[in-house]
């Protein structure tokens, strides 16, 4: 070992963040301080679904939302309080925040003014990437070419007044949460990117000079799996590919615009709720992938928490995370050498094969008219929905290892949650009632008729043509709230349902299970009278769909008639969808953490509207006790991501409409 | 004797009366009625039968509401036209019914309807009422269930719309369901020579070029459409059927669509044809349904003894349902009289 003396530079490590938000702006405030005197470098702002899909605390959407899987943030005064004694001109900020990021961007920048900070000093990244909630996240809002518009305008407004800023982060991350192989993450995310870049490109306010500027603050947002080498050689390709793109597509020659910049947050995907502690492994490795190789190292790093797939995560939990990183970067001589990589053939074998077949499949999009098309045409979806039904398939089995799940199943129980460890974070659930008395408080503070007016300029912006963001913060600055902004929008532009891509997937080929399962869908399709019917979706402005549309896909294959009815759904509207459509069963995915709230509802409403008699499955990050009391209410079964095995649940499926129908 | 939803034995008397009550409940246009009577006639189960046949009896008594089906090429925009149609529908006031058939898998039985997410924007309306309905086994695109289902909701409802996927089979049997018959048109798809050559062209009252925001091609598509029309056969020779265009995405040309299939409704009553046309589809309805159970010999041993027409017109009036049971009963007795001899 060489002595400490003579141990080389270390590399400067990269932003260490934590994606983190909940409750109330004053709650998250809290929070951000505690992590910043931790060691955390920069901040990573979770916004709450109404905040994201632009509904104030006290729309009807928003109930039993609020502060659930982020921060509410209606109004000027609630980013006031979030960034209270943040000096914002030394903070770098992410906002995960897409279809209202300009909104929120608005918000922030007249937050930072109003601490005396310039715009252009702030530094900092705004989610805006629009595609990738069509294809998975779901929070979009407007249709695609209303969208891109305003991508486009949040990227040429800062890329002058606000030239520190990363406007767009392109983000791989999602879809391969949504189930996307290396090369479809590759190639889909380049798709997306070019789509947004050949809109700006079409502004007449930009200039060669200022798109060469633009494409180098694009950045991406990646995802890393556990299969860290592989991993590894996806960001080498993806590297290449971009300044392939920035020569080739777009004329870019300055080395330094041409680079990839990317923040990583690793694989949620694989983390599991059987042997929860095995994921402070996984996020370990997950986290080398992506920081081993200097040449496609990470520039910030977000670690989820080991016990994310049980519900939220404690501080304790974050800052096991935080400590992770500062190990790799601290402890270990991870930063003291050039790319340790470099002049490896397997790894530059492997990168090849990877670039050559997301540059087929990126071609691939671009003749069918590109992203927005494969959007509409639901091209990428299917294939995304593909890829994860194939997954789920190979874990189910047994050809896709996964510790503690499918194998080695055998073990102790962990102290870290055995029973009375607390070992989740409980949202506090005055918290809703709070955030609404404060909105309620703020609304009768402001100047109603300012408000008004400055929301009319906005109208008048867009309806010219003009930029959107100037007039967006002076309306932020003039009191306006997330809902009342959003709500302009939508009537303007209209509101979208992104194609689900789960109609056209094929039929899996069957297992012996899967079989027998048909064969007891059809038996008590004859005793029902007709094939049973079951209802799939989503309550609540919760918009991770890939669960229910893997539902919705098996149930299909095991011979049900399947009413997918997606996302963003009110208790009240499920309830008549049941009825209407005449279905046996109803099977609701909600991710949230809201599921107290809206599937209680549902089973209440289903009643008073005499259908008691359809039983209701849920499926979502449900702890033990909230799955116990959702029993108590009424529900037949309660699913968790420990329950991997889709075949099985279907066929519980079919016991419970069978219990329900019986005489 | 089929137990009642408790196991309990029930006397047919008091299921017909359930079945007249919940018919009346139809009429009067009671949502949850309209979805416990499209499951009643969904059940395929012996003993309930009768229960279903009394339901659909009661229910031929009333005229119903107009009946439109809209068909095209996958990808054409059946269901954002729809999504606009039913919303300006609405607009006018009108009660609203939509049946969405999408394909069931040959293999599994299973099937993934997905229309009510299409039709997002006008699903959630109280005056819309949408069934989404599995092809099953029917390769044509119609299930069998289709026609009684359509009975209800056009029993309870102003107008009801039925969306078929893809072309084929479908057009002409779809035409033996509904009034008005709307074809959605994609520009420039190349298909159009497709269609003329499958004769698909005879069958819609009303053309709908949809995307005119493409332009030309759009313009092009039309006018290749009405030469195309006027070389076919129409079902009706004394009417050019009219070619409009339009976007559905841009809700350009639905205001004039919906003036055409009011109007073309309109048309139907003043010429008589209303009756003629409907009473034409029973009897189509009714000698698939025999000849799909039967087969050609059992449809001989039927029309030996009078015209299907005359024999439909003998039953006296009920619904087609029972008119299918009823000469289904004497195809039987005759095939079982050969058998004998």
């Amino acid at each position: 070992m060489s002595s400490i003396d003579s141990r080389p530079e270390r590399d400067r490590p990269w932003m260490f963040r934590t994606y983190s938000g909940h409750s109330s702006a004053k709650a998250s405030n809290s929070l951000y301080r505690s992590n910043l005197a931790k060691g955390q470098t920069g901040l990573s702002v979770a916004f709450d679904l109404p905040t994201q899909t632009g509904y104030d605390s006290d729309h009807a959407l928003a109930r039993g939302e609020v502060g659930k899987v982020g921060v509410p943030v209606c109004h000027i005064d609630d980013m006031q309080v979030l960034f209270d004694e943040i000096p914002l001109d030394k903070m770098n900020t992410s906002m995960t925040i897409n279809a209202t990021a300009a909104w929120l961007l608005s918000l922030y920048i007249a937050t930072a003014e109003r601490q005396g900070t310039a715009p252009a000093a702030l530094r900092g990244t705004t989610q805006n990437d629009i595609i990738k909630e069509y294809l998975s996240r779901g929070t979009f809002v407007f249709p695609p070419e209303a969208s891109m518009r305003l991508t486009s305008e949040i990227v040429s407004y800062t890329v002058d007044q606000v030239p520190n800023w990363n406007p767009m982060n392109v983000c791989s991350y999602h879809l391969q949460e949504a189930g996307a192989t290396p090369v479809q993450e590759i190639a889909f995310s380049m798709a997306n990117a070019i789509s947004i870049l050949d809109v700006v490109r079409e502004r007449p306010e930009v200039s060669d000079e200022t798109l060469t500027r633009v494409f180098g603050r694009i950045s991406f947002f990646l995802n890393a799996g556990i299969r860290f080498v592989e991993e590894m050689c996806k960001c080498r390709a993806m590297n290449q590919l971009w300044e392939e793109i920035g020569r080739e597509r777009y004329g870019i020659t300055e080395e330094k615009m041409l680079r990839l910049r990317y923040g990583v947050q690793v694989n949620s995907l694989g983390l599991t709720e059987a042997q929860p502690e095995n994921n402070i492994i996984r996020i370990a490795l997950e986290a080398l992938g992506v920081t081993l190789s200097k040449r496609a190292r990470t520039r910030s790093l977000q670690l989820p928490a080991w016990n994310e797939a049980l519900g939220l995560p404690r501080p304790w939990d974050q800052q096991l995370s935080l400590r992770t990183q500062q190990i790799m970067a601290y402890e270990t001589d991870l930063l003291e050498y050039g790319d340790i990589f470099d002049g490896s053939h397997v790894v530059e074998a492997k990168t090849k094969e990877l670039l050559e077949e997301a540059r087929a499949e990126l071609n691939r999009v671009l003749d069918m008219g590109g992203a927005v098309t494969a959007i509409e045409n639901a091209y990428m979806k299917q294939k995304l929905v593909e890829s994860h039904t194939d997954r789920i398939r190979a874990i189910e089995a047994g050809e896709l290892t996964v510790v503690g799940v499918n194998a080695y199943e055998e073990g102790v129980d962990s102290p870290l949650v055995e029973e009375g460890s607390g070992s989740i974070l409980k949202v506090d659930e005055s918290a809703e009632r709070e955030q609404i008395a404060s909105l309620e408080a703020f609304r009768s503070r402001r100047n109603d008729d300012e408000a008004k007016r400055a929301l009319k300029v906005v109208e008048d912006a867009i309806k010219n043509g003009d930029n959107i963001m100037p007039s967006s913060i002076e309306a932020a600055k003039a009191g306006v709230t997330t809902g009342e902004w959003s709500q302009l929008l939508r009537d303007i532009f209209g509101e979208y349902r992104a194609p689900t891509g789960v109609v056209a997937t094929p039929t899996a080929t069957a297992s012996d299970e899967v079989s027998a399962v048909r064969g007891r869908v059809d038996g008590v399709s004859d005793q029902l009278g007709r094939r049973l019917k079951i209802l799939v979706g989503k309550p609540g402005l919760d918009g991770h769909s890939n669960g229910a549309e893997q539902i919705a896909v098996k149930a299909r294959d095991v011979g049900m008639e399947v009413v997918y009815d997606g996302i963003r759904l009110t208790p009240q509207e499920i309830v008549q969808s049941a009825q209407d459509e005449g279905v046996h069963v109803i099977g609701l995915s909600i991710l949230s953490g809201s599921h107290g709230v809206l599937v209680t509802d549902v089973v209440d409403q289903l009643r008073a509207a005499g259908l008691g008699n359809i039983p209701v499955v849920v499926g979502g990050i449900i702890p033990d006790d909230d799955a116990r009391k959702l029993e108590e209410a009424g529900v037949s079964r309660v699913y968790t991501p420990k329950d991997f095995d889709l075949t099985r649940i279907m066929d519980e499926i079919v016991d419970v409409v069978s219990e329900s129908n019986a005489a | 004797m089929p137990p009642d939803s408790a196991g309990s034995p029930v006397s047919t008397e008091s299921m017909q009366a359930d079945a007249r009550a919940l018919a009346a409940k139809v009429i009067a246009g009671e949502r949850s009625a309209i979805a416990q009577a499209l499951n009643q006639v969904d059940d395929n189960r012996p003993a309930y039968r009768e229960r279903s046949l009394t339901l659909l009896d009661a229910l031929a008594e009333t005229d119903g509401g107009i009946r439109i089906g809209v068909t095209g090429a996958p990808g054409a925009g059946k269901s954002t036209l729809l999504d606009v149609l039913v919303s300006g529908l609405r607009a006018r006031d009108r009660s609203v019914g939509v049946l969405a058939v999408d394909p069931s898998s040959q293999r599994t039985g299973g099937a993934l309807l997905g229309d009510r997410m299409r039709l997002s924007s006008s699903a959630r309306d109280s005056g819309v009422f949408l069934r989404s309905l599995a092809a099953r086994d029917a390769l044509g695109g119609l299930s069998e269930v289709t026609g009684p289902s359509l009975d209800v909701m056009s029993s309870a409802l102003d107008f009801v719309f039925v969306e078929t996927v893809g072309v084929g089979q479908s057009e002409a049997q779809v035409t033996d369901l509904v009034d008005t018959l709307v074809f959605v048109a994609q520009p420039a798809a190349g298909d159009l020579i497709q269609f003329m050559k499958a004769g698909i062209l005879e069958w819609p009252d009303l053309f709908f070029v949809n995307k005119a925001d493409l332009g030309a091609i759009a313009t092009r598509s039309a006018t290749e459409l009405r030469a195309g029309i006027d070389l076919g056969n129409n079902r009706d020779p004394n009417r050019t059927p009219p070619v409009l265009c339009g976007s559905a995405r841009d809700g350009v040309g639905i205001e004039e669509l919906i003036d055409a299939i009011e109007e073309h409704s309109a048309y139907l009553t003043t010429s008589g044809q209303a009756a003629t046309r409907r009473a034409g589809g029973r009897v189509a309805r009714i000698g698939q349904a025999l000849q799909t159970r039967y087969g050609r010999f059992g449809m001989e041993r039927l029309l030996a003894t009078g015209s299907l027409e005359q024999q439909i017109k003998n039953l006296g009036k009920m619904s087609v349902d029972r008119a299918i049971d009823e000469l289904g009963r004497q195809i039987e007795s005759a095939l079982g009289s050969d058998n004998g001899r």
